[in-house]
């Protein structure tokens, strides 16, 4: 480039004008935009440029992604052309998403507002944090709620953290129902400092081992990954005898009719938000719950940002990031967790849509998930050969053993325009070939005969 | 340089600057719960047709709830106008300058939110075939490409959620390839004006942080960190440029002592924004690279996330990156699958990564290219280092080499002959329109303040910040400080008591 003239690209959000960089470079006495840079060794400065297209205006990004959007088949109502009508879950929900809460958090004063350091001028998110932390701990009967971690597998991750740092233990023991792919971020990111045992499903259900040594943590999830409901309140005892934290996968739609995990002796709730709110988005950004007992290693060990109510100069109510000493930039080293930068916008967008639910409305969906999922279930296992994977009872989702191979029920299912399940063949071989089958209230009456129909169609 | 006019271009009404942000009433908001009334609703569904089962002929009575939780009981107006007025009790970058030093709050290209809104990217389920998602896989795909590139390394994965994520994601893999060598070692280097994320993740990782002095410039002591070099260190992190704003200039030097030792070098990408496009992590050496895309690729931060921290690697590294990740099918041209790297570490994310956050940072960066990528970093260290030469003389420059994308001001001198602080002209800074810098921080510096002002600011509101930067010291220095410390008063609360919240806790409402 000549010295002296810009070069702009075109998708270029930089204001600069070539008179005003002049002016700029002349009160620095530089005479191009390269000197900026010149005491930076030449070894290491690029040479010739990046070799990437070059930019492009936004009706073409646009374009470019449109295309790229188009080569999926998304979930979505039938009537949407290339859509597959939705009877999969395992962790990841299609639920309706009322459109106040969509035009509520799509709001750019929170959108475009970074994590609350100035709480005077952050007292809207601070508020919303707080107000989320409040019906977090009341749908999980729980104490203290924090401000939000990534996803369910980090809550679960810190979870078991925090049971370590509490009990001065390493062993943990990781029911086989929790998600396959939590169990392996556990794995991941426990692995160096912890000592993880799985204990085994039996008809679905947790079977804890007699022996369990001396751990830090049990950890459950409530409903499991095939769909079953546990028994927290067993778990929660065992625990307690082996001087274990309890930490239980807790579901916020299934909290509309299910007893609380923190009724039920569960020390830890941990779980995932986004049915609440939150598109299916190819898995994230979600949001990881997590909410505690009130327990006096809650000040030094909780993770992640947490919201206190405060006083201002003049007495008057307000909201601040609290407890810090807990934190990274603070305790550095010795820290409760690493975690900075948490999902907050989509803690908001979960707090919105409980408040838009409330009670009854929370109570409601569940009711109706649940009962689509029987209405399917029993549909189902009329076809011959389609049968119970499990006895277990379930809420709304549920396993279902196929007559012929789970992958290719999905693929046959695709081609009628259903997203059939979840294959849990090789995640749980003792199974047999098996599918998990996920029913919300986005699935009408007639949703469920035309997959029922098609299903019978491609098992014969 | 003192002597220098400031160029008259740069006087006019600026862009950035939020003093007339109409803020209504002093009072506060309910919240939810004092707004709620018992039988109220907000929600609706439609008929499905499916029987209207009773709870217990869904579930074994003893699993039933024997009430539904306590939550607030609103109409949908109600809600609507709640979460309204607590927007406009928020401020954010679509509101002005936002100069929050290390957080790169660059403005939001609102392009990248309707891109984020797509139902072929956004109505996906994260476990459907590969087949029924080659879209998201090739978008994915594509953005490894550049963002490998970018940084000039080989893969990448693009699973951590936020930047401490990726931290750990790069430290678990520095294990994985020792334990591969055979070797365990036990330390990782870390400077004293490092992000506290990296000790908290080391020690995650299952290492010792160790700390690696500063010397007098503000960069890393080359000899100290000489003599910590052993067998035993697995790693040095390091943020370059650094947290006080200045290009680790001995780069090579520092590369070839950690090398040497059989050590790996981790990049810490929180200020990539200065040298995007202009200096590659990979070039400079570093093996391992984390990327907050929220920071150099303007995802908007959400308040507090979510971001997206990718972790891109040299090839001896990539056999041990999580996975799944996607790669071409071979034979297929233009089609991909997912596949677990051999001797992976294993998964990071429950599922993919923050998705929908990448297809937004892949937006951004294809609608800049290779010529508006590195104009970004020009910009930013210009926009810069205008403000830091407008501060000289009022404000010290503890390390005042040539400043790049940020720059560390303290306020010492005031607070010596004043007892002003650096939070209270932060606090005063709020009432002249502008968010604060970050405050004390890095830990090196006393009464830090470090002011980052990004690339999308103009130069009016660059000249704009100077001016309340220069202005509130001259007034603190004038009546003592009187009106910085019983700032800010134009805000819905003013100063609040952080130490009396951390005491007397109230975390959930209670009435």
């Amino acid at each position: 480039m000549a010295a002296g003239v810009i070069v702009r690209g075109m998708g270029s959000f930089v204001p600069h004008t070539q008179a005003e960089i002049e002016a700029m470079l002349g009160f620095l006495g530089l005479d191009s935009l390269d000197d900026l840079f010149a005491h930076i060794p030449d070894a290491v400065r690029l040479a010739g440029g990046l070799a990437i297209e070059p930019g492009r205006a936004e009706t073409d990004v646009l374009g470019r992604l449109g295309e790229l959007a188009g080569r999926n088949r998304p979930a979505g109502a039938a009537s949407s052309a290339g859509h597959l009508v939705c009877f999969a879950g395992g962790g990841a929900y299609e639920h309706d998403i009322p459109t106040a809460v969509r035009a509520l958090a799509g709001r750019s004063e929170f959108v475009t507002s970074y994590t609350p350091y100035q709480p005077e001028l952050a007292q809207g998110v601070l508020q919303a944090l707080f107000e989320y932390q409040t019906m977090l701990c009341r749908i999980t009967g729980m104490d203290v709620a924090n401000a939000s971690l990534y996803d369910a597998a980090s809550s679960a991750v810190e979870g078991l953290n925090l049971a370590a740092a509490a009990t001065g233990r390493k062993l943990v023991w990781v029911s086989a129902g929790v998600r396959p792919a939590i169990r392996t971020v556990i794995g991941t990111l426990c692995g160096p400092r912890l000592e993880i045992r799985e204990a085994p499903l039996r008809d679905g259900v947790t079977v804890w081992p007699d022996d369990l040594g001396e751990p830090a943590a049990l950890l459950l999830a409530h409903p499991n990954h095939l769909g079953v409901l546990e028994d927290v309140a067993g778990a929660a005892g065992k625990a307690h005898g082996a001087g274990a934290l309890r930490v239980a996968g807790a579901d916020p739609v299934a909290a509309g009719l299910l007893r609380p995990v923190g009724e039920l002796g569960a020390d830890v709730a941990v779980g995932e938000g986004q049915p609440l709110g939150t598109p299916l988005a190819f898995g994230g950004p979600y949001v990881g719950l997590f909410a505690v007992k009130q327990a006096p290693y809650v000040r030094r060990w909780l993770p992640g940002r947490l919201v206190g109510e405060a006083e201002d100069s003049e007495g008057r109510k307000a909201y601040v990031l609290t407890l810090s000493t807990r934190e990274q930039h603070i305790r550095r080293a010795g820290a409760s967790s690493n975690v900075c930068t948490n999902q907050t916008l989509i803690a908001v967008m979960t707090a919105i849509h409980m408040a838009w639910l409330g009670p009854a409305g929370l109570r409601e969906l569940a009711l109706r998930c649940g009962r689509g999922a029987r209405y399917t279930r029993e549909a189902l296992f009329r076809i011959p050969g389609v049968e119970p994977a499990v006895g277990a009872p379930s809420l709304y989702e549920f396993a279902v053993r196929t007559p012929r191979p789970a992958g290719e029920v999905l693929e046959k299912l695709a081609e009628e325009g259903f997203l059939a399940g979840l294959d849990l063949t090789a995640d749980y071989p003792e199974l047999g070939e098996a599918l998990l089958v996920t029913v919300t209230e986005s699935r009408t009456r007639a949703d469920i005969d035309a997959y029922v129909t098609a299903f019978e169609k491609a098992v014969a | 340089m003192l002597s220098q006019p400031v160029p008259e271009l740069l006087t006019r009404p600026s862009g950035g600057r939020a003093a007339s942000l109409p803020l209504l009433g002093r009072d506060g908001e309910p919240t939810l719960f004092e707004l709620s009334s018992p039988g109220r609703r907000g929600w609706s569904f439609r008929a499905t047709g499916v029987p209207e089962w009773a709870a217990d002929e869904l579930v074994p009575a003893e699993h039933l709830a024997a009430a539904a939780p306590a939550l607030p009981e609103v109409s949908e107006r109600d809600l609507v106008a709640h979460f309204s007025r607590l927007s406009s009790r928020n401020y954010s970058v679509d509101h002005g300058s936002y100069p929050l030093g290390s957080c790169t709050m660059k403005y939001n290209p609102k392009l990248c939110d309707a891109v984020a809104a797509m139902p072929g990217l956004a109505s996906c389920h994260p476990a459907q075939p590969d087949q029924q998602v080659q879209g998201w896989l090739a978008l994915l795909a594509d953005l490894e490409r550049i963002l490998c590139e970018v940084t000039g390394t080989a893969a990448a994965t693009l699973q951590p959620a936020a930047g401490a994520q990726g931290e750990l994601t790069g430290l678990l893999l520095m294990r994985a390839w020792h334990e591969s060598q055979g070797r365990r070692p036990t330390k990782v280097l870390i400077p004293d004006s490092a992000h506290g994320t990296n000790p908290a993740s080391a020690s995650m990782a299952g290492y010792e942080a160790v700390e690696v002095p500063s010397d007098s410039r503000g960069l890393v002591d080359v000899e100290a960190l000489r003599r910590l070099v052993s067998d035993d260190v697995a790693g040095l992190m390091l943020t370059n440029p650094n947290t006080v704003g200045l290009f680790e200039v001995d780069i090579e030097a520092i590369a070839a002592e950690v090398h040497a030792a059989d050590a790996l070098l981790y990049y810490d990408g929180a200020n990539l924004n200065a040298i995007v496009g202009v200096v590659r992590p990979g070039d400079m050496g570093f093996d391992i690279v984390h990327l907050n895309l929220h920071k150099t690729f303007a995802t908007p931060h959400g308040g507090g996330g979510p971001g997206a921290g990718p972790v891109a690697v040299s090839e001896r590294l990539a056999p041990f990156l999580p996975g799944p990740v996607p790669r071409p099918v071979p034979g297929e041209e233009g089609r991909y699958r997912w596949v677990m790297p051999e001797q992976s570490i294993g998964r990071i994310h429950g599922w993919h990564g923050n998705a929908l956050v990448l297809a937004r940072a892949y937006a951004y960066i294809l609608a800049h290219g290779a010529d508006g990528l590195p104009e970004i970093a020009r910009t930013a260290v210009l926009n810069a280092r205008y403000l830091k030469e407008r501060l000289r003389g009022t404000y010290d420059f503890p390390y005042d080499g040539p400043c790049m994308h940020e720059f560390v001001a303290s306020s010492t001198p005031l607070k010596k002959t004043t007892g002003v602080r650096a939070l209270d002209l932060a606090k005063r800074l709020i009432e002249e329109g502008f968010h604060p810098p970050t405050m004390y921080f890095p830990l090196i510096v006393d009464e830090a303040l470090m002011v980052e002002p990004t690339e999308t600011e103009s130069p009016q509101t660059v000249e704009a910040l100077a001016q309340a930067l220069l202005a509130v010291a001259a007034e603190a220095a004038e009546d003592g400080g009187a009106a910085a410390t019983a700032a800010p008063r134009t805000t819905p609360v003013g100063r609040i008591d952080e130490a009396g919240a951390a005491r007397k806790l109230r975390l959930t409402w209670t009435g």
